[in-house]
């Protein structure tokens, strides 16, 4: 048996070389606990993830729309499914983590502590949050855990029919009567900011969130920093706001011809912190509903291990 | 209720002609509801013909740790590969 020195040396001659760490090769400890709960955080994001637009599904306004929301939500689920699976290849067990959801000892996105007040925020969010959330996510493709990272690539993948179809129906209401051209505008002007913080607190100044941004590019988990990436994100976006004829809710946005990039104002951190601390609009109502929904279907997952059980009594 | 579904090995055959291959796992309480799960989960857009669940527990792997140490004596067998050998450019089809 190697040494501990001997294998934090094979450890970081993977991570060195670019490449990946895969279930039963040694690691340290604490690269296994941050992995575990960032996948957690992400897992559970996705599943809390459904409500807010789940929550326009019996209210989409054609059939067309609601066919589209209950496949979005569908993947949701299923991209939480994965990363659970991900998870589980640490050494937790879903229900584990689940437990941990429910006692709110593990977070999510604080982006679904908002609420989905009209149907154009459902266009908003595919536009807004799921384009965030790619952003994000297309550099954990090459993470250097090797599940994590086959996970989002699965992930990726669907996400860019999510964005898409959000942008489409946002389009359709700014090309649509004047109330729902407001409507449109509305939508975004409360889900700008909200997204923006999506990518977590800045890298410098007082606010920078205390160092996990560096320990985790050391590690390959990361590969940029939380505001390279908002930047991306706002390069990308505001593009796209033109196409739609909408105004993003910053006076000060405007290209930069120096830097290359868009200026704009950063989202108000302190209020980002006061959510994840559990203090957003609808942070109790997700949790609730979440619980409410696990301790519901309990008879089911229970009546059909049951059956499993029986069925094999009868077969042995 | 803290007993969870047993974990299962979910493998994907794309189309006819292809292997199946390991697209991740899920939770399952028979190999049937794995099947039915597993298209659910993993075949949302078309991306497979035929579905294998194998029960996680039932494979055996290779080594502990995915350590080179196992396959090292296929390390020093060059000859093994069709380009250790050394022909005239005349010899066609070879
Ligand atoms: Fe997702
Ligand atoms: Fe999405």
């Amino acid at each position: 048996m190697a040494g501990t020195e001997e294998r934090e040396a094979a450890f970081y001659a993977i991570i060195d070389a670019d490449g990946r760490i895969e279930p039963r090769d040694d690691m340290p400890e604490a690269y296994r606990r941050t992995l575990v709960r960032q996948i957690a955080q992400h897992a559970h994001s996705e599943i809390i993830g459904m409500q807010p637009e789940g929550n326009w599904i019996s209210r989409a306004p054609s059939l067309r729309r609601k066919a589209i929301l209950l496949a979005k939500v569908q993947d949701e689920a299923g991209h939480g499914l994965y990363l659970y699976a991900a998870a589980e290849t640490l050494g937790v067990s879903r229900d584990q983590l689940l437990e941990l959801l429910h006692a709110r000892k593990q977070k999510y996105s604080s982006i679904f502590n908002y609420p989905t007040l009209t149907w154009a925020d459902v266009g908003a969010i595919g536009w807004l949050v799921d384009g965030a959330a790619i952003t994000n996510q297309v550099p954990l493709t090459r993470c250097s855990y090797g599940p994590y990272a086959r996970a989002m690539v699965r992930i990726c993948k669907e996400e860019s029919f999510h964005q898409r179809q959000g942008f489409e129906a946002l389009l359709t209401l700014t090309r649509g009567t004047p109330a729902q051209k407001a409507m449109a505008q509305d939508a975004l002007d409360r889900w700008w900011y909200p997204s923006l913080a999506m990518f977590g607190p800045p890298d410098t100044g007082e606010q920078a969130s205390g160092g996990h941004t560096e320990q985790s590019m050391r590690w390959g988990i990361k590969r940029f920093t939380n505001d390279e990436l908002r930047q991306r994100f706002v390069d990308m976006t505001v593009p796209q706001s033109q196409v739609l004829g909408l105004t993003i809710p910053d006076p000060d946005l405007r290209w930069n011809e120096e830097r290359g990039h868009y200026d704009f104002t950063p989202p108000d951190y302190d209020e980002l912190f006061r959510v994840i601390k559990g203090d957003g609009p609808c942070n109790a109502q997700r949790l609730a509903h979440r619980v409410a929904a696990h301790e519901d279907g309990a008879w089911v997952r229970e009546a059909a291990a049951a059956y499993a059980a029986k069925k094999q009594e009868v077969a042995a | 209720m803290t007993s969870q579904w047993p974990l299962w090995e979910v493998f994907v055959r794309a189309k006819r002609g292809l292997s199946h291959i390991h697209v991740g796992s899920l939770h399952a309480p028979d190999a049937a509801m794995a099947v039915r799960n597993a298209r659910d989960v993993y075949t949302r857009r078309g991306e497979g013909v035929s579905i294998w669940v194998v029960p996680s527990d039932q494979i055996t792997a290779s080594s502990p740790d995915e350590k080179d140490a196992f396959f090292d004596p296929a390390g020093d067998k060059v000859y093994r590969h069709p380009t250790f050998y050394e022909v005239p450019a005349e010899a066609k089809h070879l």
